[in-house]
Formats: C-alpha cells, structure tokens, sequence
C-alpha cells in the first residue's frame, strides 16, 4: 500500500540521481569551462529536486534562487574575467588525476560502507516530514536567531572582502 | 563581593574600550585609565579574597559545631556561582558569570597583583612610546581576557578569555611591530597557540556531548560521579590537553614563548607570570576532574607510571632547562625558565599534585614577574637597551643595587631555596610524585631543579659580576644595536642619562621590591615543613574533586632537592666564573658583598681562596695537595659536566628545537621558506597536493577504522 | 524510500567534487567541484533531518550553508581574478608562492 504510493517517488529519484550523478562527473571531466558551469547547473537543479522529495520546499527555492540564480551566474562571470577560452581548453585536468581518482575511491568505498551498514534499507519516516516553510521561519527566527545574525554578518563581510580583492587599485 | 565577581573581568574590559575612545586626548595618554581600572580590579579581588576565606572558615568552624561528621561540613564550601544568560541559540543556553572557588579567588588575586605591577612598571618603562596609548587598551584587555577567564562559570565563557588573550598577546608582542623579527614573532605566537586552540574548541564540544553541560561544576561533577564513559573522556582530555600544550608552552609546541620576548619587557612579565601561559595550566586545574578520569591520574601508576600530562611535562622540565643555559639574551634564559617552571605545573597536575601544582602557579607569578621585570630595569637604565648578557651587562651589581637584590630573591625562589617562596611549591610537587608512586618524574623534577639553579646562577653571574661589559664603546650605537626598538627620538635626550648604567627610577623599583617581598613571603601560605596548610585549606575544593592523599612532609626529601638545588648554583657558579675568567677581580667586590647571598658568595670565596694560592705560588704540601684536588678532580668534574650540559643543550637547541619543531610550527604555514627542516619535502606549496595528503590520510584511517571496528 | 537513497547519492556527489577538488587545475573548477561536495552535505542535512530529527533543523542549517556557500564564491571567485591579475594564469599548479 505503502510501497505503490512511494513508486512515483522511486521514479522521480532514479532519475534525478542519473542525471546529477552524469552531470557530476561531468563538471569534473569535461574540457570546456563553459560546459562545465551548465553540468553545474544539472547537478545543482537536481538537489533542488531531491530537496522537493523530501518535503523542504523552501530550501528547494532558495537552493534554485541562490546557487542557479547567483551562483552559477557568478561562476560564469569568473570565467569571463579570467579570459578563458570559449570553447575547449586543453590541461583543465591535472597530471595528477589518478591520485584524486585513486583517494576519491576509496572514500566512496568507505563511505558507501558504512552508510550501508548503519542505515541499511531503513526507510524515511514520511509521518515525520515537516514541509512547511513558516516551520522554517519559526525556527530561523526564534531558536537559530544568533547563527542567523552571525551569517548576516558573515554575508557583509564576504562581500566587502570580494569588493576589496577584485578591485583594481 | 563573591556573589559579583564577574565585575571584575567587566572593568579592564570596560577600560579597554575607555582608553581607546578617549586615551589620546587624557593627559597620561590613557594610562591613568588602565592604572585606575586595574587597581579597582585589585581591591575587588582582594576583598574577593577575604570574603571567600571568610566563607571557608565559617562553613569549616560552622561545620564543626554543627555536625558530627567531616562530610557534612566539607560539603558546605560550595563554589559561589552566578550565572546570566549571555545569549542562547538552538535551545541552549549560554550563560556567562563567575564560579568562584579558592582556585578563581588565588589566580584573580595573583592576575591583579601582577598586572597591577606591569601596569606602574610600564608607565616608566614605555614613556613616550609611539603607541603608548595602545599598548595600555591593549594590557587592559589582556587583563580583561585573563580575569574573564579565571572567574569563567562555564566552558564558552572560558573559550572567550581564552581567545581573547590569544589576540592581546599577538598586539603586544607584535607592539613594536615596525622590525620584522617582532612581527614575526608575534605571527608565531599567535599561530602556535591558535594550533592548540582547535583542541580546545573540540574538547569543549566532546565534554559537552559527553556530560551534556558547558558549566564547568556541572562537568566536574559528572565526570566525578563517573557517568561518563571512559573512552569519551579520554578524548575531550586529550584534546583539551592540546590546548594546553600550545597555550602554556609545553613541549613540542613551546617555540612561541622565547620568541615572545619580542614584545615589551613589561608584557612579557604579564605573560609569562600571570597571564596567558599560565591559563592552560589553569584549564587543566579547572577541569581537573576531566583530565584525572580522562588519563587516569593515580590508577595506572603500575604500569610504567606514564601519563601523557605528566609526560610531556617531565619532558618540557628538561629540555627547557636545558635550553637556558645557551642563551645570551637574559629574557630569552627566563623564557626558557618559564617553560620549565610550566613544566613542573603540569607534570605536577599529571602525577595528581593538584594543589602544589596550583601553589606553584601562584608562588611562580610573582617571582617570574620580579625577574621579567628585573630584566627590563636592566635593559632599561643598565644597558641601553639590549639583552644581550655577554655583549652589554655584566658588573652590574654596583650599578643597580635594587634591581640586583630583587633579582637575587627571584632567582633564589625560582631555584627552589629555602626561605624563599619557589621552595615550598616545587618541593611540595615533588614530593607528591614521589608518593603517589611517580619515582621517575620525582628525579626528572630533581634534575631539573638542578638545572634551574645552574642557569640561573650562570645568568645572574653574567648580568650583574664581572666587569661591565656595555660600557661607552656601545654608547654610539645603541640604537641600532637594541634589541629592544624604543622610540629613538624620544630617547635621544636621554641619552646622557644612559650613557653610565644606574638605578631605574621608583616607578620601576617600585613593582620590583613589593614583588620581591612578595616572593619572599607567599611561600609561607602552604610551608609544609611548619605544618602551615592555608592555601590548601581555602583553595583545594570540597566537592565535585577527585581524593587526593597527601604525602607527609620529610625533612629528607626536601633537604635532598634543596641541596640539588645548591649544587646546581655552586657548579654553575664556579663554571661560569672560571669561564670569564674575571676571579682576579673578584676578591675585592666580595669584601664589599653582603653576607647574605651566602651559596653564591661562599663559592666565590672558595674559588678565589684556591685561584689565590695558585696565583700567589704558594708552595708547600697542603697548598699544592689543594691545588692538585682543586685542578685535577674539582674542576675536571666540574668543567666535564658544564661542558657536557652546555653541549647537549646547544644541540638540543640546534638540532631539536631550531630544526624539528620551529620546522613543523612554520610548516603550518608561516615562514615556510625559513623552515629548511624535514618538512621542506612536503612544502611543494601546490595547494593540491596539501589536499590530497588531507583526504587521502583521512580516507585512509577512515578506512582502517572500518576494518579494524566492522 | 530508504534514506541510503539520498545518503549514498550525497556520497557520490562527495567524491566526485573531492576528485575535481584534487585533480582539475583550473581555479574556477575548483571552486564548482567545492560546490559539488557543499551540495552534497546539503542533501545530507536535510534526509538527516527527517529521518531522525522530525523538525526543520536539517534544513535550516542547510540554509545556512547555502548562505555560506554563495559568500564563499564571492570570495573565492575574487581571489582567482587577483591572482589572474598578478599571475595572468589560474592554473593551481603553477601557484607554489607558499612553497618551504
């Protein structure tokens, strides 16, 4: 019963999955710079989706709004600024991609592991989902106020940070 | 007073800010602001002091009337604690207030004293220093962190003092930031003990997972009851002990504290006696609890007696002392000094000597203070400036009768002599190792109160014996030759009153003859020998604190290390002396040389009375059998082991200290390419390849850790 | 759905930007394999956060490490423009300025 419900949802995961886990490799993998921001765009659209499966809309739009809408957009420009080729670029990777390779695997050996072995098939809890974004405010609001202001701060001094670096003098 | 405590942290604080808005335009360029909120401090925490003592002879007294049994009354000396709520988050609540024991109320009266002391010392010493206004906002705030640290109600608000005087000591080593080599050492400074300051953040975080509070009663009384679970603990000590290496200088992590010696004289004092290293020392007291389950202090002694505190203790006490003896710079020897002297504190806490520990903390303050401060009279009316001991003191005695006498009862204390204040506490450590089955710290704690007097010996023979060795030839130059960067066009009209080493003015010797009483007296709180136990009446706590026995006090084993002591004061002074070459001299200086420093002076005279036979050339059987002793077996022995000390210490600080440790600290990043040591390999500065060694480690223990745990 | 479901995904995500992270050279995708593995702690903090918290704190401190995340591209982008100024290259490998 249970099970038929969550088929559609199944589906929905598979497929995200696919698609980030090809773009993912791809950001890491291609030649052309450009092309590698928008695999970045695939990657990051499919969080939000994930986010989406798992009831936290608002994270899903902020996720959409700040790394799609912002990030992205950013990343592009640093290509621009940095007069990268359009188009293919040779030596994107380093000679030493089988030592990344080689550590990147075995961390996913262990990792895959040990979530196996801690989580097993346990499901998520669909009783317990909480989705509703005025939870989210609530508690941005009330009981995570002081990291909240901190990260405000945080935020000003980036940007003052950024603004000093890039400026010419 | 007890009840408020937390005021006291809140006026240098306070004061801070005061001198920093409005000091420029106060008549004293904001030092009357720092003078007058330090002194307030002091009155608070001295009537802190009286009331707290007060409190534990009325619970005791009360006690006693009261109930029948010990227990009942020893339970009412609770700590007085006071908390507010500073802010919470993520439904904790962080709180910030005082928790005042003996412990806060001894290291607040200590902490006021000296700080009140450096305060009038530096009035004189730092006149007409270009940032004189800023180094005053930055002492009050050091003081602020140190007192905030002291009278902590919890972990965070111990982080924050902590932190705090993380960033004073950086400004204030760094204050004459204008040559390179001091803001290079106050970078060091900083970058060690931030190293260390990630254990402490991670201790904090393990020992409030672990008892589920950041209030450090709470924790110690947790941990006390045993409800934590031994592994747990071990780790939050052990990280919380890292803290405590990079902060308190311990052994590998010690390389900071002589390179400190950038910073004004004054601060250094306030930094090595009373603040700053001596807060990890302080951490491991507050949280002693912890530490004790953590690496079972007192159980495990069986096997082999080892524990990491005791440890890197034991190994700190040596290899200091063993440093000082090559330096030429006097605050460089007293640098190292401290680091042993920090040595004995924690080896101290580690052999379960909780309250000799936090007794030496206390006796340490003042006498390390006089010396600092004795060093910097000196560098600043005796030898224009500089540090050096070989290149411009010496003969200072007559110079600088006060300054000398201060310094003569700081090193007497620090040696471990008898009346003076250093006794009571090293002693009283090392007679806790022995009893609590820890013989082989007991004889590490020997040798180094053996090397404690030999160096210190060799330094005060060679500031203030001998012929003055500034003289006028450094006269032109003194400016390019201090080590010390005083502002040269302040100092060029006084430059006749520096060209004759004399007496510094009271605002110096002021702070140096009440320190020096100071040294003189404290000792008396705790004489084990008179059966006088005051402070571990009023300081050792009642509740929420691990058993402790106490050994009985011997005549023997304390006659053993003072005579230790002495034979490292006689050898190093005979050493020394023969070493300069300066005897011929001598004889006259010493009809005139009070009776009172007797070891030294006795020596003295027997060297003399032999060099003089010889010199004289007076035959006859006795004479020459003298002679032939005195040549063949004395100074052979005597030579042989000074020469073979000093060589081992210039190849510790060589090839150890220079190479391996200063190698890994700046491979941490700062002045890697001065580093050339082992690291150099694996400095290709490709940020990648950094990366790769970071993952690829953890993946790879991530890795043994599932196959070794399934 | 079971939660390894999205936990070994993150993982997934994890590794590919910790390859990226050690093997491209170019700064700029550096900086977006760092985003790949900030993503994927994302979706840890939010499948962590139904499965056993049962209230928004997950995906409030998934906010918070968006917010972080986008400063940290500021910053990071403006550093690589300043060494492409100082350097004319962002090639990681040809930085060693740091090296013992």
């Amino acid at each position: 019963m249970l099970a038929n419900q969550m088929v559609p949802q199944n589906i929905a995961f598979g497929v995200m999955a696919t698609v980030m886990a090809y773009c993912a490799i791809r950001v890491v993998t291609t030649d052309n710079l450009v092309r590698a921001a928008l695999f970045l765009v695939g990657v990051l659209a499919g969080v939000a989706g994930i986010y989406i499966l798992l009831a936290a809309e608002f994270v899903a739009a902020v996720q959409i709004i700040v790394y799609i809408g912002a990030v992205v957009v950013l990343f592009l420009f640093g290509i621009m600024l940095t007069k990268a080729q359009i188009g293919k670029a040779a030596h994107l990777t380093g000679d030493k991609w089988p030592i990344g390779l080689g550590i990147a695997v075995i961390m996913a050996g262990t990792m895959g592991y040990v979530l196996m072995k801690a989580f097993g098939m346990q499901k998520v809890d669909e009783g317990r989902i909480i989705g509703r974004s005025a939870a989210v405010a609530d508690s941005i609001f009330s009981t995570y106020l002081i990291p909240f202001e901190v990260i405000s701060i945080l935020l000003l001094a980036a940007l003052i940070g950024a603004i000093v670096l890039a400026k010419k003098d | 007073m007890l009840n408020h405590a937390w005021i006291i942290p809140l006026i240098p604080a306070v004061s801070f800010f005061l001198i920093i808005g409005l000091g420029k335009k106060m008549p004293m360029k904001g030092s009357e602001i720092g003078l007058v909120s330090i002194f307030t401090s002091l009155v608070l925490a001295l009537i802190t002091a009286v009331q707290w003592i007060n409190h534990t002879n009325a619970a005791v007294t009360g006690g006693e009337a009261g109930a029948s049994d010990g227990a009942a009354h020893e339970a009412i000396v609770k700590p007085v604690i006071k908390v507010f709520t500073w802010w919470q988050s993520g439904g904790v609540k962080f709180g910030w207030g005082s928790h005042i024991d003996g412990l806060a109320v001894a290291l607040l009266v200590v902490v006021t004293i000296i700080s009140s002391c450096v305060h009038v010392f530096s009035l004189e010493y730092l006149r007409g220093d270009r940032r004189y206004t800023h180094y005053f906002a930055a002492l009050s705030l050091f003081t602020a962190g140190m007192l905030n640290l002291v009278v902590a109600e919890n972990t965070i608000q111990l982080l924050l003092g902590w932190e705090i005087m993380g960033l004073c000591s950086f400004m204030l080593i760094g204050h004459w930031w204008e040559e390179e080599a001091n803001s290079r050492a106050a970078l060091k400074a900083f970058f060690t003990t931030r190293t260390g300051d990630i254990g402490l953040l991670v201790g904090i975080s393990i020992v409030y997972f672990a008892t589920k509070s950041f209030s450090i009663e709470t924790i110690n009384q947790t941990v006390t009851d045993g409800k934590v679970s031994h592994l747990v603990i071990l780790m939050g000590a052990i990280a919380l002990f890292i803290a405590v290496i990079g902060k308190s200088g311990q052994f590998p992590l010690h390389t900071w504290l002589p390179d400190a010696m950038a910073g004004p004289t004054p601060v250094s004092a306030l930094i090595h006696a009373a603040t700053m290293v001596v807060a990890g020392v302080y951490l491991v007291a507050r949280l002693y609890p912890v530490f004790v389950s953590g690496f079972s202090i007192g159980t495990n002694v069986t096997i082999g007696g080892l524990n990491p505190m005791a440890l890197i203790g034991g190994i700190t006490i040596v290899i200091a002392a063993g440093l000082a003896f090559v330096q030429n710079d006097i605050k460089k020897v007293l640098a190292y000094s401290t680091v042993s002297q920090l040595g004995y504190m924690i080896m101290g806490l580690g052999v379960g000597a909780w309250t000799p520990a936090v007794f030496h903390i206390f006796t340490h303050a003042f006498f390390k203070a006089l010396l600092f401060l004795g060093a910097g009279s000196i560098a600043h009316s005796g030898s224009h400036h500089s540090f050096d001991m070989k290149e411009s003191m010496g003969g200072l005695r007559k110079y600088m009768p006060i300054t000398f006498w201060t310094f003569i009862v700081g090193t007497l204390a620090l040696s471990g002599i008898f009346p003076f204040a250093g006794f009571f506490s090293k002693d009283e450590i090392l007679a806790f190792a022995g009893h609590h089955g820890y013989h082989s710290f007991m004889y590490i704690g020997l040798v180094g109160a053996f090397m404690t007097a030999a160096y210190m010996t060799r330094c005060v023979w060679l500031t203030f014996f001998g012929e003055y060795r500034g003289g006028h030839a450094a006269h032109d130059d003194h400016h390019t030759v201090a080590l010390v960067a005083h502002d040269a066009d302040v100092h060029a009209d006084h430059h006749d009153a520096h060209a004759e080493p004399h007496e510094s003015p009271w605002l110096i010797t002021g702070p140096l003859i009440l320190l020096a009483v100071l040294a003189t007296v404290v000792g008396f709180l705790n004489a084990a020998p008179f059966k006088i136990e005051k402070f571990t009446e009023w300081v050792q706590p009642r509740i929420a604190f691990p058993e402790i026995s106490v050994p009985d006090f011997s005549w023997l084993e304390a006659g053993e290390s003072l005579a230790i002591a002495m034979a490292g004061i006689l050898i190093a002074a005979a050493l020394w002396s023969k070493d300069l070459g300066r005897l011929r001299g001598l004889t006259k200086r010493n009809k005139l040389a009070h009776a009172g420093y007797t070891f030294l002076w006795n020596k003295y005279y027997l060297d003399h009375l032999y060099e003089g036979i010889i010199v004289a050339g007076i035959t006859g059987p006795i004479a020459r059998g003298a002679y032939w002793i005195n040549q063949k077996l004395i100074d052979g022995t005597v030579n042989g082991v000074g020469i073979g000390a000093r060589e081992a210490g210039k190849w510790v600080y060589k090839n150890i200290d220079q190479k391996i440790v200063d190698g890994a600290v700046n491979g941490a990043g700062m002045a890697a390419s001065e580093t050339g040591g082992l690291l150099r390999g694996l400095q290709t500065g490709k940020v990648q390849q950094y990366g790769a060694l970071l993952f690829g480690s953890s993946a790879i223990i991530g890795l043994i850790f599932v196959i070794v745990i399934k | 759905m079971p939660i390894n479901a999205f936990l070994l995904l993150a993982a997934f995500l994890f590794c590919t930007g910790l390859y990226g992270v050690l093997a491209r050279r170019n700064a700029v995708l550096v900086l977006m394999s760092v985003e790949l593995i900030l993503n994927a702690v994302n979706i840890n903090l939010v499948a962590f956060g139904t499965r056993f918290q049962g209230d928004v704190t997950g995906q409030v401190f998934a906010l918070f490490v968006i917010a972080i995340a986008a400063a940290e591209v500021g910053v990071g982008l403006a550093i690589v423009l300043l060494i492409h100024r100082n350097k004319s290259s962002i090639n990681v490998d040809e930085l060693d300025s740091m090296k013992g």
